[in-house]
């Protein structure tokens, strides 16, 4: 088991025959994943290495059986492809693009409610999600994830960045600690995934014994998380926060990790995620730490 | 982005939101002179992007020129919360009658937009909150359903707005949630929306915030990134495309990575530190954007030492490692480096750096964060 994706999932790349798509598309798919076709309208009947392009997301999904989208193109078009996915009846949409205006992604994420509940967006500005030697989405480096095993005890990760994702894969495998799956949500204001969403299904899957979650400063999303725990996740975790240090006032890299008017502070997201239970690290290392000792005490 | 008061009542002006005549002054002379075109009385307005203007004596009244040029002078370069005032706006005064609150902004737990709506306005909005919960309507907006006039005149009423300001306030709110739409921003507010004694409902003050995502489809936003207040850092920062704010501290900060970055910064106060940066060079990490990264920080005279955090994804440690080295051989740099190199080929990359022939006096390498922040903090000390 993992969550959202595993060995069965089929993946169209939304934007493979451009520079990131093929790029990545090629690297998930040597990675071992089901990448089973591209879409740019215009190309049909190319193939990129192989993978056949096809026009539209709907006749990619007719002549393949896609299930998910790997959307890697501009943010001008990035609102479009995500909604186009979503008509055509994937299940699973990752959009790594940076860059999406919020009034956009606040428009797709409510058209995506109200038209396509049975669609999940992860992302956008994310980098995607890896179930350790099933599938891999997005542009995480897919040797750096530990496999999991079948008597556990494993690990699941959900984060807001990329490269904090990646240290916390890498900290796993130099513990020789699996990994179930890794979900990167993004750093944007209106992520279509969130903590909470990623807590749930971690809480439910038989495969994940414990959980990492690397959050940063902006917005609420922590402490949202937070109130779940408390409520609904009994699978022990550990955490880490980033932007203790942030000035108010200033966007950190991402779109969405800004503290303002004195609220979305880290102090304040880690007070509420140590209240729930979570064990607290001050950099990402220690949280690793931290979860090598839950893990281990579970063995 | 944020804008200027007088950019953002520009701005809302587009949107038909009414404001009041006036212009923007550098100088005293000029400020006279846009108060001649204004016409007497006119109010002269300190241009800072920070709260409680009013209270430090950047907002005053004038009468006649010579009350201009008394009040433009000590307004000018005056020194607001650390915000120097390089501009003024004159505008023609107002006639008050009541005074109200409105804003538009995205609630990111929501993830809808959000109308906040107060008959208490003119004061900061975060002490009506603490004081009266109840004077600020909250309402939700679907962005796929949009704000009526009937929503809109609804929402005025149940915030008090009195009967004969109704229909002023609802239809500047359906004109300020256009403004906050089409014309992304992160933040429009209104504070104080005015009722004149003559009925008409009036934009008095106006904080736009834009969301530079958006950049691509508002030419017209080039103006704006011309005022915005950059030291030298960010200004040659922003020329090389880097993802740059300066700090006051003494170690000069790289990473790969927003996330990366925000946690290094973090390490380093952790440690007993602090930082001279943010920066974030992005996941590929080669020699032109090390070498730019490290432009940048040799320009702040108060670095230190400077701290490279690097975590090898996709691109492997060797690569970044002969990056690095190229990079250091094209900076003549003033302050030593520790780096902190991990990830993919983490150790290849490190051999390279070790074989480089920089010596450790210039480049020295830590296997981990922490001990690489202890030793740029030594060396920044």
């Amino acid at each position: 088991m993992a969550i959202f994706v595993d060995q069965n999932t089929k993946v169209i790349v939304q934007g493979l025959t451009g520079g990131q798509g093929r790029f990545h598309g090629l690297r998930n798919k040597a990675y071992g994943t089901q990448v089973v076709g591209g879409v740019t309208p215009g190309k049909a009947g190319q193939d990129v290495e192989g993978i056949p392009v096809f026009d539209s997301v709907e006749d990619a999904v007719k002549a393949t059986g896609a299930t998910a989208s790997f959307i890697a193109v501009p943010p001008k078009a990035a609102p479009a492809a995500i909604l186009e996915a979503a008509r055509a009846g994937i299940g699973f949409v990752v959009c790594i693009t940076e860059g999406i205006p919020a009034q956009d992604e606040a428009r797709v994420y409510a058209t995506l409610q109200r038209d396509f509940p049975a669609t999940r967006l992860l992302g956008p500005n994310c980098p995607g999600i890896i179930s350790p030697g099933k599938c891999n989405i997005g542009i995480t480096a897919g040797e750096i994830a530990q496999l999991p095993t079948a008597s556990g005890p494993n690990v699941g990760i959900v984060s807001r960045s990329g490269t904090l994702t990646y240290q916390a894969l890498y900290e796993l495998k130099q513990q020789g600690i699996g990994v179930s799956t890794c979900v990167g949500i993004g750093g944007d204001p209106v992520p279509g995934t969130s903590f909470v969403d990623c807590l749930a299904e971690f809480q439910t899957d038989p495969e994940t014994h414990a959980i990492i979650m690397i959050g940063e400063i902006g917005g609420s999303a922590e402490e949202e998380a937070a109130e779940f725990i408390t409520n609904h996740v009994t699978k022990p975790m550990s955490a880490y926060i980033a932007g203790v240090t942030a000035p108010a006032g200033k966007k950190m890299g991402h779109a969405g990790a800004i503290v303002s008017g004195g609220k979305g502070t880290a102090q304040g997201k880690m007070d509420a995620l140590r209240m729930a239970g979570v064990k607290i690290g001050l950099n990402p290392t220690e949280a690793g730490s931290l979860m090598a000792e839950i893990v281990n005490n579970l063995h | 982005m944020d804008l200027f008061e007088y950019q953002g009542k520009q701005y809302f002006a587009k949107y038909n939101i009414p404001v009041s005549a006036g212009g923007v002054a550098l100088t005293v002379d000029e400020a006279v002179a846009e108060a001649e075109k204004a016409q007497y009385p006119v109010v002269v307005k300190a241009q800072v992007q920070v709260g409680g203007r009013g209270k430090a004596g950047g907002i005053k009244l004038a009468t006649n020129a010579d009350e201009v040029r008394l009040h433009a002078g000590n307004i000018l370069g005056m020194d607001i919360k650390g915000h120097v005032v390089k501009r003024v706006w004159i505008e023609h005064a107002s006639d008050i009658a009541e005074e109200y609150y409105a804003s538009f902004t995205l609630d990111r737990a929501a993830k809808q937009h959000l109308l906040m709506l107060s008959a208490q306005g003119g004061v900061d909005i975060e002490d009506v909150a603490a004081k009266d919960p109840t004077a600020i309507v909250k309402l939700h907006i679907n962005p796929i359903n949009g704000l009526s006039l009937a929503t809109a005149r609804q929402a005025s009423v149940d915030a008090k707005i009195p009967e004969k300001a109704l229909n002023g306030v609802a239809d500047m709110l359906v004109r300020l949630y256009e403004c906050f739409t089409k014309g992304d921003c992160d933040l429009a507010e209104i504070n104080p929306l005015i009722l004149k004694p003559t009925g008409e409902v009036h934009a008095l003050d106006a904080k736009v915030s834009l969301d530079s995502n958006a950049a691509f489809r508002h030419p017209e936003w080039e103006e704006y990134a011309a005022t915005e207040e950059l030291d030298a850092r960010e200004q040659l920062a922003r020329e090389k495309d880097l993802q740059y704010i300066g700090l006051d501290g003494t170690v000069g900060i790289i990473a790969n990575g927003a996330g990366l970055a925000m946690s290094t910064l973090d390490v380093v106060n952790q440690v007993g530190g602090s930082a001279a940066n943010f920066l974030d060079i992005g996941g590929g990490a080669n020699a032109e954007l090390m070498t730019a990264a490290l432009e940048v920080i040799n320009s702040d005279a108060k670095v230190k030492s400077i701290l490279i955090n690097i975590f090898g994804g996709i691109t492997r440690g060797e690569e970044v490692a002969k990056g690095i080295v190229e990079a250091v051989k094209r900076v003549s740099l003033r302050a030593p480096i520790v780096i902190r190199l991990d990830g993919t080929n983490a150790e290849e990359g490190r051999k390279i750096l070790a074989e480089a022939g920089i010596p450790d006096s210039q480049l020295t390498s830590r296997p981990t964060m922490l001990e690489a922040a202890r030793a740029a903090v030594a060396l920044a000390k």
